[in-house]
């Protein structure tokens, strides 16, 4: 029997209190949004409402279906299938998650303008012009955007279904005689069906999340919504209004991930199943298959960085590299802060749930997990309220003791921004810990325990060596997130404080793309660690599991 | 612990104490709270840090966002000027009473009465004109009023940015006052059946599509069309080289000008080093770079214009008091918003 379920001792204190970080803003969004609103709501509903709720709805559902089906369909081929570059395209399939879809808006729509570069060439060269063409700045050309950046979600966990679940049933079904394509809709595509989905809740979060992208597709949404009654309206209860209508729909995404994670681990066998025998494609059917994986990940990622690139060489005489310099050292250092105390904060939840488990601990981890999902305006809103009063309150308290005021020191610093991160972050961190605590098994503890080493010791010598890895692993996540975070980022920070998202931003917003093309890159390319690191981690190949045995 | 153990924790805490430290009330400081994000300003505040030294700190964000920003602060803040480039979003701070009067013999002196608040709550450091653009396909007369931007005849040509950018704001909130409500709403639906397509991009995004033939009449700020002429890319010149520029309702109450401007903080916890930045933000050297580089009028007379700015020509201005503006400004943006004017 484990002693420290009879003291439970400070940990499930510090579990409620790192959970705070979520739970206070979302508090305080739906606590505003019962404010008086003095007709600016009423306003709203009778004018844009219905367009922020059609616009939510219809780029929801287009987003999640076509990820859905780009993601699947590419993790079939490259897991069932072997062709000329198979092994290359199961890792770029991978580099649209390093384009933020802001960036991949803004390469977009700089690309197919009326009068811009590629319009101007076409027309000179084929008398066509990019009017022909669909428009960027539509619903379209935002669910298009949002689609080819966010597949990678689905493509990933449906390739870990393929390859891991479905492989021994693949086997047995094309041996009893089944077709190929008769296996995929048959068997393997009904079996990954939770994973897909689990993909598909991630990628709504973020399409309902999203502000830098649809705002420039001059799409509204409710994201976007938040904003202009936070600052047009001047209403703070009318933004709380929308951003608890929003976090409504993203609650809905968050059910549907939980549930179909409950249901796939029925799947989940404990051992690990021999790897795919892949079919070898025929040269048509290859030739297919290669431009079916090459097209994704050219649209997704080499097509926004050839463009940025070609922007930024345009532009080097102008403040381009200098831009990226000093906006990349600040990204930078905030994040690399951001990303230390969040693994920090993730380890103490984690380690308050292994040492006191129960109800007390668990709730608080659960709530951790939420932050990811509250989309940025959200948070921004539902942090700038109670941080500000707690400014006022300690300046207050300050001033009636010492006659002296230290100023903002929260909204006024970039602690505002930091713990701006950790709720939206923390989740990140916390669920690539959680994987790392279940393989560290309690005897580890007792043995430890019996040889006398106090907790804290125990921490020390035992636990954080073997979770070195997937600490690691989580604070450069949480530090490529906060790299790429836009919204929150524009509501919280201080003073001389624009970072590589916001530079960009506002300058993307101003017309003056090509001086942001180089800080552009650099988000990219800060993007491009983790997802090699992370391909490697999940790639289902032998390779792995070879390297896993002993010497 | 080896000094490897010790290196990370203590270079990610020396990081947090550089991020965190305020230095906000650091003697010879000045926090400029500001909605113009121009490279000139760097270079305007080193030519100022170099004078005085006095360091600038700034926040650049939309007049609205830093508004809201000042309210949620209140008296904490440590904003010691507030810089827009609109006189409705100047007004607005007036309303929300952040600014506070504030007396200078140099400012009185280099900036002509009628670019100071009445009750010296602000002042003008720069004249912007929202003109109208032709396409080379219609005639010079096609077009010379903001009223014919709604006549039916233009059904499909018209290119205007959305309703959340202040420029338009201020526009419709001049019509208010000159107008009326229920005329500008009218106007503004006959506008959006004008459309050549759904608001989007900026002032340069329109002029981009007027010349490519996405529609033949367009709404901007006249700096944006300059800009282009002046540094814009090839394509760019090329295409402003087929826009005509019109300075609307010469015959009427004259173009819709707005300011550019800075007041002073109420709460300003460096009000010495704010009055003296204000100050210098008058001189004609700064006003060269402050106004000029980005082809805006300067609020200070007697400067030379850019060879572009002259071949503008002269025009006459609305003369409407910029309070107007911002009073109006809630009305103007809930006007859009029913006409659907995104």
């Amino acid at each position: 029997m484990n002693l420290s379920v009879l003291r439970p001792g400070p940990w499930p204190l510090i579990a409620l209190a790192v959970s705070l970080l979520v739970v206070v803003p979302l508090a305080t969004v739906v606590f505003a949004s019962l404010g008086d609103a003095q007709g600016s709501w009423a306003h709203l509903a009778q004018t844009r409402l219905g367009t922020y709720t059609r616009n939510t709805l219809t780029l929801a559902a287009a987003v999640c279906a076509a990820t859905a089906v780009i993601g699947t369909a590419t993790a079939w081929v490259v897991t069932t299938c072997q062709f000329p570059g198979r092994r290359l395209f199961a890792w770029a399939l991978l580099l649209p998650l390093t384009v933020p879809a802001y960036l991949a808006a803004y390469a977009y729509t700089d690309l197919l303008e009326p009068g811009g570069q590629l319009d101007a060439a076409l027309r000179a060269q084929t008398g066509w012009s990019t009017l022909d063409l669909p428009p960027a700045r539509s619903l379209a050309g935002a669910a298009f955007v949002l689609s080819i950046t966010l597949y990678p979600y689905v493509y990933l966990a449906a390739r870990a279904s393929f390859a891991e679940q479905s492989g021994a049933a693949i086997e047995v079904s094309r041996t009893l005689g089944r077709g190929p394509w008769a296996s995929f809709f048959r068997v393997a595509l009904p079996m990954a069906r939770p994973s897909i989905a689990a993909g598909a809740a991630l990628v709504l979060m973020e399409t309902l999340g999203d502000f830098g992208a649809v705002e420039h597709c001059a799409v509204d949404t409710f994201a976007t919504g938040v904003f202009h009654a936070w600052r047009s309206l001047e209403s703070a209860t009318t933004a709380a209004r929308l951003a608890t209508v929003l976090i409504t729909f993203v609650a809905f995404a968050v059910l549907l991930e939980g549930i179909t994670r409950r249901r796939a681990r029925f799947y989940q066998l404990g051992t690990r199943l021999p790897p795919v025998r892949r079919t070898t494609l025929r040269p048509a059917a290859a030739v297919a298959a290669i431009v079916g994986c090459a097209l994704p990940v050219a649209m997704g990622f080499a097509l926004p960085v050839a463009a940025f690139a070609r922007l930024a060489w345009s532009a080097v005489e102008s403040h381009a590299v200098q831009i990226a310099i000093e906006a990349g050292l600040r990204s930078a250092s905030v994040a690399a802060v951001a990303a230390a105390i969040a693994v920090v904060l993730a380890l103490a939840v984690r380690f308050a749930r292994r040492f006191a488990p129960g109800p007390a601990t668990a709730t608080p981890a659960a709530a951790c997990r939420l932050g990811y999902a509250i989309p940025g305006t959200v948070v921004g809103l539902g942090l700038l309220i109670p941080l500000a009063a707690m400014d006022r309150g300690f300046n207050g308290l300050t001033l009636w003791a010492f006659d002296w005021r230290p100023g903002l020191i929260l909204t006024g610093t970039a602690a505002a921004v930091v713990i701006g991160y950790q709720t939206r972050f923390l989740a990140v961190a916390t669920a690539l810990l959680d994987g790392a605590f279940k393989r560290l098994r309690p005897s580890l503890d007792e043995a430890a325990r019996t040889l006398g080493s106090s907790r804290l010791e125990m921490i020390r010598r035992v636990h954080l060596p073997l979770l070195r890895g997937s600490v690691a692993a989580a604070a450069l996540l949480v530090f490529v997130d906060v790299v790429k975070e836009l919204p929150a980022t524009l509501m919280l920070r201080p003073f001389n404080f624009d970072t590589l998202a916001v530079r960009v931003y506002q300058l993307a917003g101003d017309e003056r793309l090509p001086e942001a093309s180089a800080a552009a890159l650099v988000i990219i390319a800060i993007g491009v660690i983790p997802v090699a690191t992370l391909s490697r981690l999940t790639q289902p190949s032998s390779a792995r599991t070879k390297s896993l045995q002993p010497q | 612990m080896t000094p490897r153990c010790i290196g990370l924790p203590l270079t990610l805490v020396l990081l947090a104490l550089t991020l965190f430290a305020p230095g906000l009330h650091a003697q010879g400081v000045v926090n400029v709270y500001t909605s113009r994000h121009y490279d000139t300003d760097a270079e305007l505040h080193g030519l100022f840090t170099q004078k005085t030294g006095i360091r600038v700190n700034s926040i650049e964000g939309n007049a609205d966002e830093l508004l809201a920003r000042m309210r949620n602060e209140g008296d904490l803040s440590p904003a010691d000027v507030f810089v827009a480039v609109d006189a409705g979003r100047l007004q607005k701070a007036v309303d929300q009473g952040v600014f506070t009067p504030f007396e200078s013999d140099v400012v009185e002196q280099n900036i002509p009465d009628f670019m100071r608040h009445d009750q010296g709550l602000y002042i003008g450091l720069s004249k912007r004109v929202r003109v109208l653009y032709l396409s080379d396909r219609v005639a010079s007369d096609f077009v010379t009023t903001y009223a014919d931007l709604a006549d039916p005849r233009l059904k499909g040509k018209v290119l205007i940015r959305s309703s959340g950018n202040v420029y338009n704001q201020s526009l419709l909130a001049s019509f208010i006052a000159n107008y009326g409500q229920a005329d500008t709403e009218a106007w503004a639906r006959g506008v959006v059946d004008n459309m050549a397509r759904v608001p989007q991009g900026g002032d340069t995004s329109q002029i981009r599509a007027l010349a490519a033939g996405v529609g033949d009449v367009a709404v901007g700020n006249h700096y944006y069309f300059a800009r282009m002429l002046v540094l814009g890319d090839a394509s760019d010149k090329a295409a402003a080289q087929t826009v005509r520029l019109v300075f609307p309702d010469q015959q009427g109450r004259g173009a819709h000008t707005n300011i550019s401007g800075i007041g002073l903080i109420k709460t300003a916890p460096n009000r010495d080093n704010a009055i003296r930045y204000i100050e210098f933000l008058t001189t004609p050297e700064a006003q060269a770079i402050y106004a000029l580089k980005n082809f805006e009028y300067p609020a200070v007379e007697g400067l030379e214009l850019p060879e572009v700015l002259k071949s503008f020509g002269e025009f006459k201005s609305d003369t409407l008091n910029a309070a107007e503006l911002g009073r109006y400004n809630r009305d103007a943006v809930e006007a859009m918003d029913r006409a659907g004017w995104r």
